[in-house]
Protein backbone atom coordinates (compact mmCIF):
# COMPACT_ATOMS: atom_id res chain seq x y z
CA UNK A 1 0.00 0.00 0.00
CA UNK A 2 1.58 3.38 -1.17
CA UNK A 3 2.43 5.87 1.69
CA UNK A 4 -0.62 8.24 3.21
CA UNK A 5 -0.23 11.72 2.23
CA UNK A 6 0.74 14.34 4.73
CA UNK A 7 -2.62 15.44 5.50
CA UNK A 8 -2.25 17.43 8.96
CA UNK A 9 0.59 19.08 7.72
CA UNK A 10 -1.51 20.21 4.36
CA UNK A 11 -4.64 21.09 6.67
CA UNK A 12 -2.42 23.18 9.10
CA UNK A 13 -1.05 25.23 6.02
CA UNK A 14 -4.32 26.01 5.10
CA UNK A 15 -5.75 26.91 8.45
CA UNK A 16 -2.65 29.03 9.25
CA UNK A 17 -3.78 31.03 5.87
CA UNK A 18 -7.26 30.91 7.16
CA UNK A 19 -6.29 33.40 10.34
CA UNK A 20 -4.72 35.96 8.35
CA UNK A 21 -7.76 36.13 6.34
CA UNK A 22 -9.82 36.57 9.80
CA UNK A 23 -7.41 39.08 10.81
CA UNK A 24 -7.73 40.98 7.44
CA UNK A 25 -11.65 41.21 7.91
CA UNK A 26 -11.23 41.26 11.25
CA UNK A 27 -9.45 45.02 10.60
CA UNK A 28 -12.22 46.06 8.14
CA UNK A 29 -14.47 44.99 11.26
CA UNK A 30 -12.56 47.49 13.72
CA UNK A 31 -12.66 50.04 11.62
CA UNK A 32 -16.51 49.80 11.27
CA UNK A 33 -17.10 49.42 14.46
CA UNK A 34 -15.09 52.25 15.54
CA UNK A 35 -16.97 54.61 12.91
CA UNK A 36 -20.13 52.88 13.63
CA UNK A 37 -19.78 54.03 17.54
CA UNK A 38 -19.06 57.55 16.71
CA UNK A 39 -21.68 58.37 13.58
CA UNK A 40 -24.34 55.58 15.24
CA UNK A 41 -27.44 58.04 13.75
CA UNK A 42 -25.76 58.18 10.49
CA UNK A 43 -24.63 54.67 9.89
CA UNK A 44 -28.19 53.74 11.13
CA UNK A 45 -29.13 56.02 8.18
CA UNK A 46 -27.02 54.10 6.32
CA UNK A 47 -27.87 50.87 6.82
CA UNK A 48 -31.21 51.52 6.07
CA UNK A 49 -30.73 52.08 2.43
CA UNK A 50 -29.57 48.94 1.67
CA UNK A 51 -31.76 46.16 0.54
CA UNK A 52 -32.60 43.48 3.10
CA UNK A 53 -33.88 41.25 0.79
CA UNK A 54 -31.06 40.83 -1.12
CA UNK A 55 -28.57 40.75 2.14
CA UNK A 56 -31.10 38.29 3.50
CA UNK A 57 -30.92 36.08 0.25
CA UNK A 58 -27.37 36.03 0.22
CA UNK A 59 -27.34 34.61 3.65
CA UNK A 60 -29.41 31.83 2.48
CA UNK A 61 -27.30 31.16 -0.27
CA UNK A 62 -23.56 30.93 0.99
CA UNK A 63 -25.05 28.49 4.27
CA UNK A 64 -26.77 26.13 1.63
CA UNK A 65 -23.99 26.48 -0.41
CA UNK A 66 -21.48 25.68 2.79
CA UNK A 67 -23.96 22.70 3.82
CA UNK A 68 -23.68 21.31 -0.21
CA UNK A 69 -19.66 21.71 0.04
CA UNK A 70 -19.59 19.97 3.36
CA UNK A 71 -21.88 17.04 1.55
CA UNK A 72 -19.50 17.05 -0.72
CA UNK A 73 -16.69 15.55 1.55
CA UNK A 74 -18.81 13.08 3.33
CA UNK A 75 -19.66 11.78 -0.49
CA UNK A 76 -16.22 11.65 -1.55
CA UNK A 77 -15.64 9.62 1.88
CA UNK A 78 -18.44 7.62 0.88
CA UNK A 79 -17.18 6.78 -2.45
CA UNK A 80 -20.43 8.59 -3.67
CA UNK A 81 -18.77 10.58 -6.50
CA UNK A 82 -21.89 11.33 -8.75
CA UNK A 83 -23.37 12.86 -5.48
CA UNK A 84 -20.24 14.43 -4.87
CA UNK A 85 -20.28 16.10 -7.83
CA UNK A 86 -23.73 17.41 -8.04
CA UNK A 87 -22.95 18.88 -4.84
CA UNK A 88 -20.15 20.55 -5.64
CA UNK A 89 -21.84 22.01 -9.00
CA UNK A 90 -24.69 23.32 -6.59
CA UNK A 91 -22.26 24.68 -4.65
CA UNK A 92 -20.69 26.34 -7.71
CA UNK A 93 -24.35 27.75 -8.69
CA UNK A 94 -24.96 29.12 -5.56
CA UNK A 95 -21.76 31.24 -5.40
CA UNK A 96 -22.65 31.89 -9.34
CA UNK A 97 -26.45 33.38 -7.92
CA UNK A 98 -24.56 35.51 -4.79
CA UNK A 99 -22.32 37.18 -7.39
CA UNK A 100 -25.63 37.97 -9.43
CA UNK A 101 -27.23 39.44 -6.67
CA UNK A 102 -24.56 41.63 -5.45
CA UNK A 103 -24.11 42.82 -9.31
CA UNK A 104 -27.75 43.89 -9.73
CA UNK A 105 -27.79 45.19 -5.73
CA UNK A 106 -24.46 47.48 -6.67
CA UNK A 107 -25.85 48.48 -9.95
CA UNK A 108 -28.82 49.57 -8.34
CA UNK A 109 -27.23 51.47 -5.41
CA UNK A 110 -25.04 53.33 -8.22
CA UNK A 111 -27.94 53.75 -10.54
CA UNK A 112 -29.18 56.15 -7.30
CA UNK A 113 -25.85 57.76 -6.83
CA UNK A 114 -24.65 55.97 -4.03
CA UNK A 115 -20.81 55.01 -4.83
CA UNK A 116 -17.35 56.12 -3.69
CA UNK A 117 -16.73 59.63 -4.67
CA UNK A 118 -20.41 60.32 -6.22
CA UNK A 119 -21.58 63.65 -5.53
CA UNK A 120 -24.74 62.74 -4.04
CA UNK A 121 -22.13 61.02 -1.25
CA UNK A 122 -19.88 63.91 -1.27
CA UNK A 123 -22.62 66.55 -0.69
CA UNK A 124 -24.20 64.55 2.31
CA UNK A 125 -23.22 64.10 5.44
CA UNK A 126 -19.47 62.71 5.93
CA UNK A 127 -20.07 59.88 7.98
CA UNK A 128 -22.45 58.42 5.28
CA UNK A 129 -20.28 58.78 2.98
CA UNK A 130 -18.22 56.35 5.49
CA UNK A 131 -20.32 54.16 5.78
CA UNK A 132 -21.38 53.21 2.10
CA UNK A 133 -17.16 53.74 1.33
CA UNK A 134 -16.80 50.61 3.82
CA UNK A 135 -19.84 49.18 2.79
CA UNK A 136 -18.14 48.81 -0.91
CA UNK A 137 -14.87 47.86 0.26
CA UNK A 138 -16.09 44.95 2.58
CA UNK A 139 -18.33 43.69 0.61
CA UNK A 140 -16.26 43.86 -2.39
CA UNK A 141 -13.32 42.05 -1.13
CA UNK A 142 -15.36 39.40 0.01
CA UNK A 143 -17.09 39.25 -3.75
CA UNK A 144 -13.15 38.60 -4.68
CA UNK A 145 -13.38 36.37 -2.25
CA UNK A 146 -16.60 33.92 -3.33
CA UNK A 147 -14.73 34.33 -6.67
CA UNK A 148 -11.68 33.12 -5.94
CA UNK A 149 -13.77 29.87 -3.65
CA UNK A 150 -15.64 29.38 -7.12
CA UNK A 151 -12.60 28.86 -8.54
CA UNK A 152 -10.84 26.65 -6.01
CA UNK A 153 -14.31 24.56 -5.80
CA UNK A 154 -14.25 24.24 -10.00
CA UNK A 155 -10.93 22.99 -9.36
CA UNK A 156 -11.90 20.48 -6.87
CA UNK A 157 -15.01 19.69 -8.88
CA UNK A 158 -12.52 18.53 -11.88
CA UNK A 159 -10.19 16.77 -9.51
CA UNK A 160 -13.13 14.96 -8.50
CA UNK A 161 -14.23 14.38 -12.12
CA UNK A 162 -10.56 12.93 -12.36
CA UNK A 163 -10.58 10.50 -9.76
CA UNK A 164 -7.83 12.36 -8.56
CA UNK A 165 -9.38 13.17 -5.48
CA UNK A 166 -10.62 9.99 -3.80
CA UNK A 167 -12.00 9.03 -0.17
CA UNK A 168 -8.40 8.18 0.59
CA UNK A 169 -6.21 11.75 -0.56
CA UNK A 170 -8.94 14.74 -0.62
CA UNK A 171 -6.92 17.25 0.92
CA UNK A 172 -7.32 19.23 -1.58
CA UNK A 173 -10.74 19.17 -1.51
CA UNK A 174 -10.88 19.26 2.69
CA UNK A 175 -8.88 23.03 1.95
CA UNK A 176 -10.92 24.05 -1.05
CA UNK A 177 -13.97 24.05 1.25
CA UNK A 178 -12.10 25.09 4.43
CA UNK A 179 -12.00 28.18 2.24
CA UNK A 180 -15.02 28.52 1.06
CA UNK A 181 -16.51 28.19 4.87
CA UNK A 182 -14.40 31.00 6.10
CA UNK A 183 -15.87 32.91 3.18
CA UNK A 184 -19.55 31.87 4.18
CA UNK A 185 -18.34 32.71 7.78
CA UNK A 186 -17.26 36.54 7.10
CA UNK A 187 -20.41 37.10 5.69
CA UNK A 188 -22.43 35.99 8.16
CA UNK A 189 -20.72 39.05 10.36
CA UNK A 190 -20.98 41.25 7.12
CA UNK A 191 -24.82 40.84 6.88
CA UNK A 192 -25.96 41.81 10.59
CA UNK A 193 -23.36 44.62 10.66
CA UNK A 194 -24.35 46.29 7.57
CA UNK A 195 -27.83 45.61 6.93
CA UNK A 196 -29.42 45.21 10.14
CA UNK A 197 -28.53 48.08 12.12
CA UNK A 198 -31.16 49.67 13.85
CA UNK B 1 -9.58 5.74 10.04
CA UNK B 2 -7.91 8.50 10.08
CA UNK B 3 -10.24 9.90 7.23
CA UNK B 4 -13.33 8.57 8.96
CA UNK B 5 -13.10 11.01 11.99
CA UNK B 6 -13.78 14.13 9.34
CA UNK B 7 -16.83 12.60 8.23
CA UNK B 8 -20.54 13.72 9.22
CA UNK B 9 -23.16 12.10 7.93
CA UNK B 10 -25.67 13.77 5.91
CA UNK B 11 -28.30 13.74 8.77
CA UNK B 12 -26.02 15.87 10.82
CA UNK B 13 -24.71 18.41 8.48
CA UNK B 14 -28.32 18.49 7.62
CA UNK B 15 -29.38 20.08 10.79
CA UNK B 16 -26.52 22.33 11.09
CA UNK B 17 -28.09 23.77 8.27
CA UNK B 18 -31.84 23.85 9.33
CA UNK B 19 -30.16 25.66 12.90
CA UNK B 20 -28.15 28.10 10.72
CA UNK B 21 -31.46 28.98 8.67
CA UNK B 22 -33.35 29.93 11.82
CA UNK B 23 -30.72 31.51 13.72
CA UNK B 24 -30.66 33.73 10.43
CA UNK B 25 -34.55 34.32 11.13
CA UNK B 26 -34.18 34.90 14.84
CA UNK B 27 -31.27 37.51 14.00
CA UNK B 28 -33.75 39.16 11.38
CA UNK B 29 -36.87 39.22 14.05
CA UNK B 30 -34.65 40.99 16.55
CA UNK B 31 -33.34 43.64 14.61
CA UNK B 32 -36.92 44.81 14.46
CA UNK B 33 -37.28 44.83 18.08
CA UNK B 34 -35.48 48.35 19.22
CA UNK B 35 -33.32 47.74 22.15
CA UNK B 36 -30.57 50.54 21.53
CA UNK B 37 -27.10 49.07 22.23
CA UNK B 38 -28.57 45.47 23.23
CA UNK B 39 -29.58 45.37 19.73
CA UNK B 40 -26.21 45.09 17.93
CA UNK B 41 -24.53 42.55 20.89
CA UNK B 42 -27.22 40.30 20.35
CA UNK B 43 -26.95 40.35 16.32
CA UNK B 44 -22.72 39.46 17.21
CA UNK B 45 -23.68 36.92 19.79
CA UNK B 46 -25.70 35.68 17.00
CA UNK B 47 -23.27 35.70 14.62
CA UNK B 48 -20.90 34.08 16.60
CA UNK B 49 -23.09 31.28 17.70
CA UNK B 50 -23.55 31.01 13.16
CA UNK B 51 -19.88 31.08 13.04
CA UNK B 52 -19.17 28.27 15.79
CA UNK B 53 -21.60 26.39 14.49
CA UNK B 54 -19.82 26.24 10.83
CA UNK B 55 -16.88 25.91 12.62
CA UNK B 56 -17.30 22.57 13.58
CA UNK B 57 -20.04 20.90 11.90
CA UNK B 58 -18.94 22.18 8.44
CA UNK B 59 -15.21 22.92 9.13
CA UNK B 60 -14.89 19.82 11.27
CA UNK B 61 -12.11 22.17 13.37
CA UNK B 62 -11.91 19.48 16.54
CA UNK B 63 -10.86 16.59 13.55
CA UNK B 64 -7.83 18.90 12.67
CA UNK B 65 -6.32 18.30 15.89
CA UNK B 66 -5.76 20.37 18.90
CA UNK B 67 -2.66 22.63 17.14
CA UNK B 68 -5.45 24.03 15.15
CA UNK B 69 -7.79 24.47 17.70
CA UNK B 70 -5.66 26.10 19.75
CA UNK B 71 -3.95 28.48 17.55
CA UNK B 72 -7.56 29.14 15.98
CA UNK B 73 -8.58 30.68 19.88
CA UNK B 74 -5.40 32.41 19.72
CA UNK B 75 -5.94 33.86 16.52
CA UNK B 76 -10.06 34.90 18.05
CA UNK B 77 -7.98 36.21 21.18
CA UNK B 78 -5.63 38.28 19.24
CA UNK B 79 -8.19 39.84 17.48
CA UNK B 80 -10.51 40.53 20.61
CA UNK B 81 -7.26 42.10 21.84
CA UNK B 82 -6.92 44.12 18.84
CA UNK B 83 -10.55 45.20 18.80
CA UNK B 84 -9.92 45.83 22.78
CA UNK B 85 -7.12 48.15 22.77
CA UNK B 86 -8.47 50.20 19.92
CA UNK B 87 -11.74 50.73 21.68
CA UNK B 88 -9.86 51.65 24.91
CA UNK B 89 -7.39 54.40 22.81
CA UNK B 90 -10.82 55.82 21.36
CA UNK B 91 -12.66 55.89 24.27
CA UNK B 92 -9.89 57.56 25.81
CA UNK B 93 -9.19 60.46 23.29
Amino acid sequence: MAEKPDQTGKKLGMWLFLYTEIILFGGLFVLYAVYFSWYTPDFILGAKQLDLGFGLANTVILLVSSFLVAASITAVQKNQRPFALTALAGALVCGAVFLVNKYVEWGHKIEIGIFPGSEKLLDGPAPQNLFFGLYYVVTGLHGIHIVIGMVLLGVSFFLVLCRKITAQDDAVLDNCGLYWHLVDLIWIFIFPLFYLVV
Amino acid sequence: MAHASHIFSYKTLGLALGALLVLTGVTVGASYIDLGWINVWIALVIASTKAGLVLVVFMHIKSAGKGVVVSFLSTVCFLAIMIGFIFWDVAFR
